[in-house]
């Protein structure tokens, strides 16, 4: 507790694109409800604070932590597990935190082909080939950014996480719901649920929640969304558009397939579902209509990207979690 | 016991016509390749590819799915969606590095025990030539893949 009675609360962002804050400050004015209940010690995005201060906390003086991002480098995993030490609940925040969302795609490539995309390719301004060094030497002393890992991990991949919070972001609603619930828990007028429980999203899978018509599946050929008229009624999946609402928790109120765009699977598993790509897999090959090996190759020409269009939020919280690349180098 | 590179095969079986083949192939007294592990399953269509990726991902260096022949699934045509979830998990395997020829698909009815012991033992060749898979979520190789020397997990983010 601090001078002003307060239980403190921090966000931080490891390897993230910042959505996660955005939706944040989203919940509109129910901030002021965060700022009335909490002291808020540390949350790069917002205000300034140092890790060294964070460093001098007492162990468990923060109450609530909501990390969101995946562990990409050494600074990630150094700050998790600072703030893992310093929080009494730690929320993995978000799709990156959870399950490794995009920043986890890299997962399929090695290090040097990462870098060489960013530093080398033809749209990039480098003709000294320069690239960034983990230490440098200037005439102060060494300077050190942090060190690439050769993959990304999940934030329970690196410390225990007391509550799971997907979506990418989380849906604003949601966000509000659990700070809510957590004020109510201050106030002794609720209990909190118990430690693992996924919070803010529900049981079920996305298709539960879309109001699309459904019939019986069957599929000749995958479409792009950009390439035919879709059926405004009609579930997505049926028109041979890959959706990904099978697989994916609900919570989002189908929040995609309701705008005539297929869902992309940001909400993660649904409960039960140990691989997320599996289970997706397993609903597509399903609705394939086909039992002739090469119309079925023919069939799946149609998807050119299945390992990104399968775990393109999940990869590095899938069983296989990385590509052979990610891990010969 | 010879040098050779012994792998780890997990294979799935369909009650009701593939693990009557191996039985089949038990009582008959047919010899085959000892590194194959069976799973026996009600029907290849039971066959979630969640199964085949914990087999790889937990040290297995190849993956055998068997099932009656098409036309002839106990439950009418679930074989062929075991077909389709093979050919669509060939594809995603192989772009994250584990080659396709890891993963093999059989028919075998109850009455082909031979012809199931020789595809056991042509799959264990052709893993055996492939060499270990070693994924490194099997084993020790995850702790290596992020080891990082600590001086330097210490210099860069503290102040």
């Amino acid at each position: 507790m601090t001078t002003n009675g307060k239980p403190k609360f921090a966000m931080y962002w490891a390897a993230s694109c910042g959505g996660c804050e955005i939706a944040v400050l989203n919940i509109h004015e129910k901030i002021l409800d965060v700022d009335a209940n909490f002291d808020v010690v540390f949350w790069p995005v917002a205000m300034d604070a140092k890790y060294k201060d964070v460093e001098a906390m007492e162990d468990g003086s923060i109450l609530l932590t909501l990390f969101n991002g995946a562990i990409r480098n050494d600074e990630n995993e150094h700050v998790a597990k600072l703030l893992r030490r310093k929080s009494k609940i730690l929320v993995a925040f978000g799709s990156c935190a959870n399950e490794g969302c995009m920043p986890a795609l890299a997962n399929l490539s090695s290090v040097q082909e990462m870098v060489d995309t960013a530093f080398s390719t033809i749209t990039t301004d480098n003709p000294n080939g320069i690239r960034p060094q983990v230490t440098f030497t200037v005439p102060e002393g060494d300077l050190h950014i942090p060190q690439l890992y050769p993959a990304v991990r999940t934030l329970d991949q690196i410390v225990p996480v007391d509550y799971y919070m997907p979506g990418c972001p989380p849906e604003s609603h949601q966000i509000a719901a659990v700070i809510d619930l957590v004020i109510q828990v201050l106030q002794g007028k609720a209990e909190l649920p118990p430690a693992g429980t996924v919070i803010g999203a529900g049981n079920s899978t996305c298709c539960d929640e879309c109001k699309r018509k459904r019939n019986e599946k069957l599929i000749k050929k995958f479409e792009r969304i950009q390439h035919v008229m879709i059926d405004p009624e009609l579930c997505l999946l049926e028109q041979g558009i890959l959706c990904s609402g099978p697989a994916t928790r609900s919570g989002c109120n189908a929040l995609c397939p309701a705008a005539g765009s297929p869902c992309i699977g940001c909400y993660g598993p649904a409960d039960g579902v140990l691989d997320y790509g599996s289970r997706l897999m397993t609903a597509v090959a399903s609705v394939i209509d086909s039992n002739d090996p090469d119309e079925i190759e023919h069939i799946l020409d149609g998807i050119p990207d299945p390992a990104g269009q399968f775990y393109r939020f999940n990869l590095a919280g899938s069983l296989m979690r990385f590509s052979k690349s990610a891990w010969q180098g | 016991m010879s040098d050779q590179f012994e792998p780890v095969i997990i294979g799935f079986t369909c009650n009701w016509c593939s693990y009557r083949a191996a039985d089949m192939a038990g009582t008959a007294r047919m010899k085959y390749a000892p590194n194959v592990r069976l799973i026996r399953l009600m029907c290849s269509g039971r066959l979630d590819p969640t199964f085949v990726l914990k087999a790889l991902a937990g040290g297995a260096d190849g993956v055998m799915i068997t099932g009656c022949h098409p036309g002839d699934c106990h439950y009418v045509s679930q074989n062929y969606k075991a077909m389709r979830r093979f050919l669509l998990m060939r594809r995603t395997l192989k772009q994250m590095g584990v080659e396709p020829e890891r993963l093999k698909l059989v028919w075998a009815s109850a009455a082909e025990g031979a012809i199931f012991t020789d595809e056991v033992n042509k799959f264990v060749e052709q893993v055996r030539a492939l060499g270990s898979l070693h994924w490194p979520t099997s084993g020790e190789g995850y702790e290596q893949m992020f080891a990082i020397p600590e001086h330097m997990i210490a210099k860069e983010v503290t102040p």
